[in-house]
């Protein structure tokens, strides 16, 4: 049974009670309450140690309470869920949540690399750099596995992650980061001068610091002008607020990204619902109201469960009633940290002593602290004494240089509050230094943001109301809503005082980035051996580099740094700042683009029927082609292929080639625009014709290839491989609309419209008659060889027939409107039923163009001339064409240039392969004697051997040379001969006859 | 990135995809080797304000020369490429 809440006060908090939630940390049953995190949850119940440190494995406790906590992290949920490095801070608690901590072997408590601490020398900055280094050997075999094993955070769960996540795109006037008391003041001046705003907020309540701290504003409590107001916001219909969603970074053109945690509250996502959604905002303004963040201060043994930082302890002590202590010291340089004093106190907690920097403190506070009984030290806390249970003692360094030590189970630090310049700073901005806070404060931020309250450094109640709202009235008017914003909402401001401290000197660790494990002596010996720019420092010494980002050390480690150089904070500057803000799952930004939907699939038009034949596909771009149509008994790949070959030059048979691109180009201008952009001429084609032609790109190299027929004096149909389809449409337009404004033609890409059938083999024109209207003339005379033209077919529809063919047989491509493609399929097996009619896919259609030596896509190969392909006699001499000029150049008409050539083994039972090299026979295969590869190969069911086509060195020249094919992959050689690359009816008698 | 496409009016960056420098023009049919050379090969690398060629794939097919500052992603211009839409130049 879960264990008491020792740690719960009896009443008050954001919590509620009514609704208790089972959870296990470690294995160990817990509960908490709804409301809860599961750090809240952890203090609650008394629970202080809850990971290892990074490299040192130091026993960690809670150190914030909020997203930019360093320490407290864990692996949440477990199997294909489980989550490594998740901040317990901001884990929203649920019923039966389970979650283990990080690093730790065998045991949390009894921890067996802790011994790394007694090597710490070797762990120093830079010491991957430095004690790996030799012998080399020793990496990879002792090094690396020791380091992986000793440091790192926590485990990627292993399995598929079963969860989907979404993507979304939202527009408004105004997108507002941050939903405390500057983020509301702006979402209510926008929202009231009638903008459209989004309102992000990282927690799962509304409020920010509101719900810690108290404050009276418009002479009501805190809670209560929260209460009103989100009433407020939420009766505006376009005011939008969005809970669980973090800004994480800012792009050009006003774009945001935010990332939502739908449903990590819950142990697993309802049906139907995402995990997470990653949130693409288009606003025209932006309010940075992302608050700040209260820094740490360096000094000996300020990483001991135990020392947190003040406001997170008042947001334990106020937010949750939990108490992450019952003797508390509080360590402070300033005004605010003195809150987390007077919120203990009325709590019931005794305070053991404030230790305070500064050299005067308030009357008021004074008279506090002799009401209650405890010291004021004037000084700092040079040491502490305790261990994985928490915080026993602390020794303090007087100032005047006595030394004192307080007893106390926890320790409350403020160091001062660092602005979240992140958002602000994501264009390369580099925040300026602003000495009454010591503190670095936006300088600018990326076009249409602003920042206002705390993150642009005016940490005030008053000052975070009014700057919030003028912001978001500002930013409502800029984007043309001018409503009546009323009147800003007001309070008081705290007195605000610091005095700069950074590193106190002691024995013992003192460490600046907790997660990364970066103590201050490794910030100093960085400097010593000449680290010490900003960015090689935090390179050097890995400083906020971890998951956190080093949102609780980068200022620190800087101030470090600087004193250590003796310049000043500004003069050492700050590094990049980069998004994230908060880490995001690489889930949320693949999306709904994994598995089978990481693209879009294209269907031919005859896809259900193909699959009912039992059709095998294959992936071709986005497409999903029949790649054959396995029969009973037959046992390979192989054997179906073969038979759909045999069928097709024995019979006829079909194929579904609409998968090509199709545009169709009309106008007056048409022919002269298709002369520029082929290599051959279109413009004296004749109606009713068809021509194969050949692009070039502009330099000079053999960019696609395709039919193009000419339907009408003004109108052609142009088709493209299916590879190109859309990259040719682009490429044509671009030609028509930037080269040649001057034509007058227009181009219509119809791809999608026409479904396309190949028909091939000697019975092509029986089946064809079953399926044109009688009154089409389909014989030799009436239908030449390349002629084109539309045909009426039985039933009434027009359809486009081509006389052409791949397959070197006598063929027809047949072309109509894409509805009625599965149709036209299976009225081709209906009526072929006779002939022995045998659909075929992509395997055959490719063993027959290789039979045929048609060059296909591993020909056009973005480096092979026209020349190269054997098609140099159809570029034209009489007009200009894209690439003309280039093709000409001297290595393009080299020679001794790789041109295609037939290849086949000598051997004529052996198994040819692409990729082969061609070698000079007898001779040492290497790069000097490289003379080319094979390109594509089948098993030609024709010739019944193996045979290919390949890019050879003046191959044209060689036919009949015996040559050598070396194949280093697959450990093959042996002899080829090179050939004709057309092995199958080389005169062309049967596509014309 | 946002463009606003003269056609459909501001679009998101994926819908559209980069050519490059709109300044280079192809040269005439007899302007010579080195000429064409230079169009297809030869590019300056700004830094800063430059024309470019754009292609609204994801919307209406137009090609647009978009005045970009390489430095910022600052878009001041986006005109329609001299033969997009319907007509033709000089009808
Ligand atoms: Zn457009």
């Amino acid at each position: 049974m879960a264990t008491n809440q020792t740690n719960r006060l009896s009443s008050g908090g954001v919590i509620d009670r009514s609704t208790p939630l089972n959870f296990r940390f470690d294995g160990k049953s817990f509960s908490g309450f709804q409301g809860d995190t599961l750090a809240s949850a952890l203090v609650a119940n008394g629970v202080k140690l809850v990971g290892r440190s990074f490299k040192y494995h130091r026993p960690r406790g809670i150190l914030t309470a909020g997203s930019e906590e360093p320490n407290a992290l864990v692996e949440l949920r477990t199997g294909a869920r489980r989550e490594a490095n998740t901040k317990a801070t901001t884990a929203e608690l649920y019923d039966g949540l389970e979650a283990a901590s990080q690093n730790r072997w065998p045991s949390l408590r009894h921890d067996f690399m802790s011994v790394n601490q007694l090597f710490a020398p070797i762990f120093v900055a830079g010491f991957y750099y430095k004690t790996f280094m030799w012998p080399a050997k020793f990496w990879e075999m002792i090094y690396e596995p020791a380091i992986r094993r000793a440091a790192g955070l926590g485990r990627a769960a292993v399995a598929p992650d079963p969860d989907h996540y979404d993507k979304a795109w939202a527009h408004c006037d105004v997108v507002i980061a941050g939903s405390g008391p500057a983020g509301l003041a702006a979402a209510l001046a926008a929202g009231r001068s009638g903008a459209r705003v989004i309102l992000c907020e990282e927690d799962f309540v509304p409020g920010g610091c509101l719900l810690s701290d108290d404050g009276t504003i418009d002479g009501l409590p805190a809670a209560e002008w929260l209460a009103r107001t989100l009433a407020e916001l939420s009766s505006m219909p376009d005011v939008r607020i969005m809970t669980r969603t973090t800004l994480f970074g800012v792009y050009d053109g006003g774009t945001y990204g935010a990332i939502e945690r739908v449903n990590d509250h819950l142990p697993t996502p309802p049906e139907h619902q995402v995990r997470q959604r990653l949130w693409r905002i288009v606003a025209k303004r932006c309010v940075v109201a992302a608050g700040a963040i209260e820094r740490p201060i360096v000094f000996a043994g300020n990483d001991t469960p135990g020392v947190m930082m003040a406001s997170a302890m008042r947001t334990y002590v106020s937010r949750y009633a939990a108490t992450p202590a019952k003797r508390i010291a509080l360590f402070t340089n300033n005004e605010d940290g003195w809150r987390t004093v007077e919120t203990a106190l009325a709590a019931g907690l005794q305070i053991a002593a404030v230790i305070d920097a500064r050299p005067d403190v308030s009357p008021a506070h004074r008279s506090l602290a002799s009401k209650n009984g405890f010291a004021v030290l004037h000084g700092s806390v040079s040491g502490v004494d305790g261990g994985k249970d928490g915080v026993r003692k602390i020794s303090v360094s007087l100032t005047g240089g006595a030394r004192a030590e307080v007893e106390a189970d926890g320790l409350a630090v403020s160091g001062g509050w660092n602005p979240a310049v992140g958002l602000t700073s994501y264009h390369r901005g580099r925040p300026k230094w602003r000495d009454e806070i010591s503190a670095f404060v936006p300088d600018g931020a990326p076009p249409g943001m602003v920042a206002a309250g705390a993150a642009n450094g005016d940490f005030g109640l008053g000052a975070c109301l009014s700057q919030g709202f003028a912001a978001g009235a500002a930013a409502a008017r800029d984007a043309g809503r001018n409503g009546n914003a009323g009147t800003a909402p007001v309070a008081d401001d705290e007195t605000f005082s610091l005095t700069p401290l950074w590193h106190v000197a002691g024995k013992g660790k003192a460490f600046v980035d907790q997660q990364h494990d970066v103590t201050a002596s490794d910030i100093e010996l960085a400097q010593r051996e000449g680290f010490e720019s900003v960015e090689h420092l935090k390179r050097y010494t890995t400083l906020g580099m971890a998951t956190d980002q080093g949102k609780t050390s980068n200022v620190g480690g800087l101030a470090i740094m600087a004193a250590v150089t003796g310049k000043s904070i500004p003069e050492t500057g700050t590094t990049i700042y980069r998004p994230p803000y908060v880490p995001v799952a690489i889930g949320a930004f693949a999306g709904h683009h994994r598995d089978e939907t990481f693209h879009a699939t294209r269907l031919t038009p005859s896809h259900h029927w193909a699959a009912e034949q039992g059709a095998i596909f294959v992936d071709t771009g986005l497409w999903k082609r029949a790649q054959w149509f396995p029969r009973a008994g037959e046992k390979d790949w192989l054997e179906s292929v073969t038979r759909e070959v045999k069928a097709v030059r024995g019979g006829v048979g079909f194929c579904d080639v609409s998968t090509l691109g199709k545009i169709d180009v009309h106008g007056p201008d048409a022919g002269a625009f298709l002369d520029r952009v082929y290599i051959n001429t279109f413009s004296n084609l004749a109606v009713g014709k068809a021509r194969y032609g050949l692009m070039l790109r502009e330099d000079g190299l053999v960019y696609d290839d395709g039919t193009t027929s000419r339907l009408a004096e003004d109108h052609y149909f142009l088709t493209t491989t299916t590879a190109k389809a859309g990259l040719v449409m682009q490429h044509l337009e671009f030609c028509r609309q930037v080269l040649f404004p001057e034509l007058d033609v227009q181009l219509t890409s119809v791809s999608d419209q026409w479904a396309q059938f190949s028909i091939a083999g000697p019975k092509t024109r029986d089946l064809l008659k079953e399926i044109v209207d009688p009154v089409e003339d389909l014989s030799n005379e009436g239908f030449p060889f390349m002629g084109a033209r539309e045909v009426a077919l039985r039933g009434g529809i027009t359809a486009r027939l081509f006389r052409i063919s791949f397959s070197g047989e006598m063929a027809f491509e047949i072309s109509v409107p894409a509805r009625y493609g599965e149709a036209m399929a299976r009225n081709l097996m209906q009526a072929g039923k006779q002939f022995g009619v045998t659909p075929y896919g992509t395997e055959a259609l490719g063993v027959m163009r290789i039979e045929k030596g048609h060059v296909a896509g591993p020909e056009l190969s973005g480096t092979t001339t026209a020349t190269d392909l054997g098609l140099g006699k159809m570029m034209s001499t009489k007009k200009d064409f894209i690439g003309r000029v280039m093709a000409g150049r001297e290595a393009l008409v080299a020679p001794d240039r790789q041109v295609v050539v037939g290849i086949k083994p000598v051997d004529k039972a052996r198994r040819l392969r692409s990729g082969a090299h061609i070698i000079p026979k007898g001779q040492t295969p290497g790069p000097d004697n490289d003379q080319g590869y094979v390109t594509s190969v089948c098993f030609s069911p024709t010739l019944d051997q193996w045979i290919g086509l390949g890019l050879v060195e003046r191959g044209r020249e060689r036919i009949g040379e015996i040559v050598h094919a070396h194949d280093p992959l697959r450990g093959e050689d042996y002899d080829v001969e090179l050939c004709n690359p057309v092995f199958y009816d080389p005169d062309g008698g049967r596509q014309r006859g | 990135m946002r463009i606003t496409c003269p056609f459909c009016g501001e679009r998101e960056l994926g819908e559209f995809t980069y050519l490059g420098d709109a300044k280079p023009q192809r040269p005439v049919a007899d302007a010579g080797e080195e000429a064409v050379y230079d169009y297809v090969y030869l590019r300056d690398n700004v830094a800063g304000v430059m024309a470019e060629n754009w292609y609204h794939g994801g919307g209406c097919r137009a090609w647009l020369k978009v005045t970009r500052n390489t430095l910022t992603h600052e878009i001041s211009s986006v005109e329609p490429a001299a033969g997009a839409g319907a007509a033709k130049v000089g009808a």
